[in-house]
């Protein structure tokens, strides 16, 4: 008989242990691979408790936001450094979200510089190329736990209001090339307008021509319109939502445009450090023209649903190594999963409308 | 205690059978842990998806095939001296197995359909969507696909430990029936367990 007798555990004692190693090996493996113990930084971390406790349907970052949708005119002049079928000269479908870089989806449109544009262009072949963009040209730090440390360190202390110095100070040491967004972004003009404002990609990716060829290359989406800056009184009187009321307006005027410029890599171009804008002499291709045309308000919006995931590129772009692109994919992913059960297991209220 | 099995009964798996088991259970455990490593990965998510969903794929095409070979040769009887709940959970579990086999890898699918995402293999090899654009059939696939991801960790789990109780403890050639050599191996193993 198959017994797990005494008399057997007793004999056999040595193979037992080695069974249950075995078997207990895996299942600690596979808990510290999912996050469940241990100090690692995952894609969670940078969620924290807002992946359960969060207005329901929401994004837990940049969640005020606003559909559009139009055409994306390709000129062709990128063909030859990307096959990728985008490049080619044709009119794309375009569909995309301006949104203000707050994780309040009820923020004022006054309690942040950051304003992003998202897209996604939906080429003839069916490949699909989504991209998410923020109107500062590179990110704070080399890596993502760079921004983690960065958010830690500037915590404004309960007693002052303000961020702990020495805190700030052992962050400026561990993440020196921090310094330079500080001050850039302290010297920023505010925008008044998601319509004048540029939005860069801020993340390397390499262009494949059809010959095999790479190309590093950052992008930035460049307005036609210009530049509306707000002082900061001018902001600081602002309506609540002046951003979206002043998108809409526009673009019930007439479309909006903003040229996809390509800014090609040299070699020995920090390609894979996002903290790192690289030369301004560097050659720029301008790959197309993207021509918004209408906005629908979110809580309706083709938009709503959709995850902007820079990391969705079709055959002819690629990413590079830069770590920050990586974590961006896994991030987005948690917020979206959250908000997406949320919103189909019915749980979502104003941000579907009920 | 005589061994009353048929004599033309099979002591092992026929070969197919063996060769998909083996391999199947190497790509199963790989895509496990790279199925949960992309949820919590910062640096590796966008590498282990693009190896997820091929393998993904690979391994539904290897059930298929196994399926039929299982419902078409016979299977080593289990023998008599396992007790008879023992060899029902057994079975429940190889049934069970094979219905997590089928349907990850399908649910997997479906996820990226009712997302809109394309269902890319190897860049510009996408498969077409399976199920339409809804938020709310995503959330139950994805979440499905979840669950049932963990279900067949534990199950996985169970019948590694079960197996190799009867590799190293039982030696009763339940083991052997999977594994490689002859069929004369077990039967000594037999013989010299009765003449104990």
């Amino acid at each position: 008989m198959n017994n797990l007798n005494f008399k057997t555990l007793k004999k056999y004692w040595l193979r037992f242990v080695g069974i249950a190693v075995i078997a207990g090996s895996l299942v600690l493996a596979f808990a510290w691979v999912a996050g469940l113990f241990g100090h690692r930084t995952t894609s969670k971390t940078f969620l924290g408790d807002s992946l359960s406790k969060f207005d329901p349907g929401y994004r837990r970052a940049h969640g005020k936001g606003i559909c559009f949708d139009g055409t994306y005119h390709s000129n062709g002049a990128a063909a030859a450094i990307s096959k990728a079928t985008v490049f080619a000269k044709s009119d794309i479908p375009a569909i995309g979200r301006f949104s203000i870089g707050s994780g309040n989806p009820h923020a004022a449109d006054n309690s942040t510089a950051t304003v992003s544009m998202a897209l996604l262009l939906s080429a003839a072949d069916h490949s699909q190329w989504r991209m998410k963009l923020n109107n500062f040209p590179y990110f704070p730090t080399r890596n993502a736990e760079g921004f983690l440390a960065q958010q830690k360190a500037f915590k404004p202390v309960p007693a002052t209001g303000k961020p702990d110095p020495a805190l700030v100070e052992a962050f400026l040491k561990e993440y020196p090339e921090a310094r330079k967004s500080i001050e850039q972004k302290a010297k920023m003009p505010l925008t008044g307008s998601f319509s004048g404002a540029e939005f860069y990609v801020v993340n390397a990716f390499i262009l494949r021509a059809a010959n095999g060829q790479e190309q590093p290359v950052r992008w930035s989406m460049r307005p036609h319109s210009k530049f509306i800056s707000l002082t900061k009184e001018q902001r600081d009187q602002a309506g609540h939502d002046f951003l979206f009321k002043d998108i809409k307006k526009r673009l019930a005027e007439g479309p909006l445009y903003w040229d996809l410029v390509l800014q090609l890599a040299e070699p020995g171009d920090p390609v894979n450090d996002p903290s790192q804008p690289w030369p301004k002499e560097r050659k720029e291709v301008i790959a197309g023209t993207l021509e918004a045309k209408n906005v629908t308000e979110q809580v309706n919006g083709v938009c709503r649903d959709i995850n902007f995931d820079p990391t969705l590129v079709p055959p002819g772009i690629e990413l590079s190594d830069d770590p920050v692109l990586a974590a961006r994919a896994g991030i987005y992913s948690q917020s979206y999963n959250a908000r997406l059960r949320e919103i189909g297991f019915g749980k979502a209220t104003d941000a579907v409308g009920k | 205690m005589q061994n009353k099995s048929n004599n033309n009964a099979p002591r092992h798996f026929n070969l197919t059978a063996r060769i998909l088991h083996w391999l199947m259970a190497v790509a199963i455990l790989a895509m496990l842990f790279i199925g949960v490593g992309m949820t919590t990965s910062i640096t590796w998510r966008p590498w282990l998806i693009d190896i997820h969903r091929p393998l993904g794929i690979a391994i539904l095409l290897l059930v298929i095939i196994r399926l039929i070979n299982r419902l078409y040769f016979p299977i080593p009887p289990l023998p008599p001296t396992v007790p008879r709940w023992q060899a029902f959970v057994a079975h429940a579990s190889h049934w069970l197995l094979y219905l997590l086999m089928f349907s990850l890898p399908l649910l997997g699918w479906a996820t990226l359909s009712a997302g809109n995402w394309p269902v890319t293999l190897f860049p510009g090899w996408d498969l077409p969507p399976i199920a339409p654009t809804s938020s709310t059939l995503y959330a139950w696939f994805r979440t499905l696909h979840g669950i049932l991801a963990w279900l067949l960790f534990a199950v996985v789990i169970g019948h590694l430990s079960a197996a190799l109780l009867h590799a190293w403890i039982y030696r009763d050639g339940v083991f052997s029936s999977m594994a490689l050599g002859s069929s004369a191996g077990s039967n000594r193993d037999n013989e010299k367990k009765n003449a104990d």
